[in-house]
């Protein structure tokens, strides 16, 4: 049992160890280690198309989530203000949200943003006064608005999990002893759900930072960290994507390892 | 004028919903809407979208056999696969594993399925690479073996993929199983295997179930993995899906794909949930 357990430790690490390992390797082989080098992160970090795609990634990722998490816990709240039927309604929605494949998600948008645009691109350039009119197209917005949605019930599903654990007993003695809702809410509820705000946070700009599938959509001519990658995966098998890996993983580690420590104060055994 | 504490208290709930549920109608429904009306329409002859109203986009979906085929098939078979090696995993950690560091073992299988797949996936398109071990093989007089672009390597990046998400719904439905249970089973003879098999993993079976569900799905729109691992050869729908929308440009009838997708992982839910319901004997089914 315990050497099973074992194994699959190994199964899940060792292949991401050698990516890492191998990230330090002096030379181009993936099975022989020459020596110890930075030089494939000075060569990435060199790499003004990656540093581009990283920050675009950062930008998309951050304003994504933070839409995610007020959103997504103004739903979470307002969600169990509903009557039964409409909360069915919203509750299937979020949960709609997050079961489609994340490649029909990126299909759907990119088909009716481009129906949208391929409408008021032409209205507007009509009323246009000036010379030059604005056009909408896919980008930033396309992604951020994508990745928001999943994220955003991501964020409602956390935090409405932790605000059925508060008990009703404390609001209503805040009420009892003549507090208004809203200073219920600010003294007493907010401080008790924000870990998992922040929890879903982290987890929305980790989901964010990482997808690739949906970007790859609706990114239209933007380009994100994993479609900077994966366009170099195609050309071949580097050191130098195993050194962007090794960034990756390493970003994304920090934000999940938060992320945990966040949820844990809410719960003493781990259910995720 | 004050309002009415009812009329206030609607405003507010509106108020605290109206962004996510305009985020929901706009970039959920309405975009499932311009699918399913795309899916009838034909393609541009630029490519793209013109409207109509046929069904040849639906009639045509047989051209794109293979790819539901290799989903359908390797999709459950992932799933399955991820499900023997995660049961004995989930069991351990859930009965065996010492508490003092339960909480930090469980976290060692979570935190690989947050980190990105793109990555994870890349890992094994290099080991299993012509510099990865096929290159150690040569070295030892194996020549010419090819893991990579091969069913096999598929499947073991689905394991690898997915295996935390099986995990933890069966964790968790084990965690939660009432210790006395198994002391009764005992105190009544029962051998430990056969408490096993009429005890735990009956009342395990709903978590059982959420992670075939949650894994199978998952799996069915699935791109990256066949991508990288199956290099063309094996594909699935996912694969299909992007070559009609970024190269072929055949929205019309990817878009019909993309519907006949989503009802296909529908039907699986609704399956999944009826019979998690029968097991469980309630309608709870936890989904993430």
């Amino acid at each position: 049992m315990r050497a099973l357990m074992t194994a699959v430790y190994v199964f899940l690490y060792a292949p991401i160890a050698l990516v890492v390992l191998f990230s330090f390797n002096a030379g181009r082989s993936a099975s022989e280690f020459t020596g110890f080098s930075l030089q494939w992160y000075g060569k990435a970090l060199g790499n003004t198309f990656l540093i581009t795609a990283l920050q675009n990634s950062l930008i998309i990722a951050f304003t994504s989530a933070i839409l995610a998490a007020v959103f997504g816990t103004m739903a979470a709240l307002g969600m169990q203000r509903l009557g039964p039927r409409m909360r069915a309604v919203f509750e299937g929605l979020m949960a709609a949200a997050i079961v489609v494949p994340g490649v029909v998600i990126g299909i759907a948008t990119l088909v009716a943003l481009v129906a949208v645009f391929g409408a008021i691109n032409p209205a507007i350039a009509s009323l246009w006064p000036g010379e030059r009119p604005p056009q909408f197209g896919l980008g930033y917005g396309s992604i951020i608005a994508a990745h928001g949605l999943f994220t955003m019930a991501l964020v409602a599903m956390i935090v409405k999990a932790r605000i059925a654990s508060l008990g009703r007993d404390i609001v209503e003695a805040s009420a009892d002893l003549y507090a208004t809702p809203w200073t219920t809410f600010h003294q007493i509820v907010l401080p008790q759900i924000l870990p998992s705000v922040l929890a879903g946070f982290l987890l929305a700009f980790t989901f964010s930072f990482d997808d690739f599938i949906v970007a790859f959509f609706v990114a239209g001519s933007k380009t994100t960290l994993p479609i900077y990658v994966f366009a170099s995966i195609r050309r071949g098998v580097t050191p130098e994507i195993n050194a962007v890996a090794t960034m990756v993983l390493v970003a994304s580690l920090i934000l999940i390892l938060a992320a945990r420590v966040l949820m844990r104060e809410r719960k003493t055994k781990s259910t995720e | 004028m004050p309002l009415a504490p009812k009329t206030k208290r609607n405003l507010v709930t509106t108020a605290l919903l109206a962004p996510s549920g305009l985020w929901l109608f706009v970039f959920l429904v309405l975009p499932f809407a311009a699918m399913v009306i795309f899916s009838f329409g034909e393609r541009a002859p630029a490519g793209g979208y013109q409207p109509a109203f046929t069904l040849a986009q639906y009639a045509n979906l047989p051209a794109r056999a293979a790819a539901f085929w290799n989903t359908l098939i390797l999709a459950p078979v992932g799933a399955f696969v991820c499900l023997l090696v995660a049961y004995p995993a989930a069991y351990f950690l859930a009965v065996k594993a010492d508490p003092r560091y339960r909480l930090m073992l469980v976290s060692l299988v979570v935190v690989p399925f947050w980190t990105s797949l793109l990555v994870r996936t890349y890992a094994w398109m290099y080991i299993l690479g012509s510099r990865g071990i096929p290159n150690l093989l040569s070295m030892i007089g194996i020549e010419d073996v090819r893991m990579l672009n091969t069913p096999g390597a598929v499947l073991l990046g689905i394991v690898y993929g997915y295996l935390p998400l099986m995990i933890m719904p069966i964790y968790v439905s084990l965690e939660k199983l009432d210790r006395r249970l198994l002391e009764a089973s005992a105190d009544l003879g029962a051998k430990p295997v056969s408490t096993f098999f009429s005890v735990t993993l009956p009342l395990s079976l709903p978590g059982v179930m959420t992670g075939v569900a949650l894994v199978t799905i998952l799996l069915l729109g699935e791109y990256l993995i066949p991508q990288l691992l199956g290099g063309g050869k094996v594909f699935f729908i996912g694969n299909a899906l992007v070559d009609l929308f970024l190269q072929s440009r055949n929205w019309p009838f990817g878009s019909a794909i993309a519907v006949t997708l989503v009802l296909v992982v529908v039907v699986i839910l609704m399956v999944a949930m009826r019979i998690a319901w029968r097991i469980s004997g309630s309608r709870q089914v936890d989904l993430v």
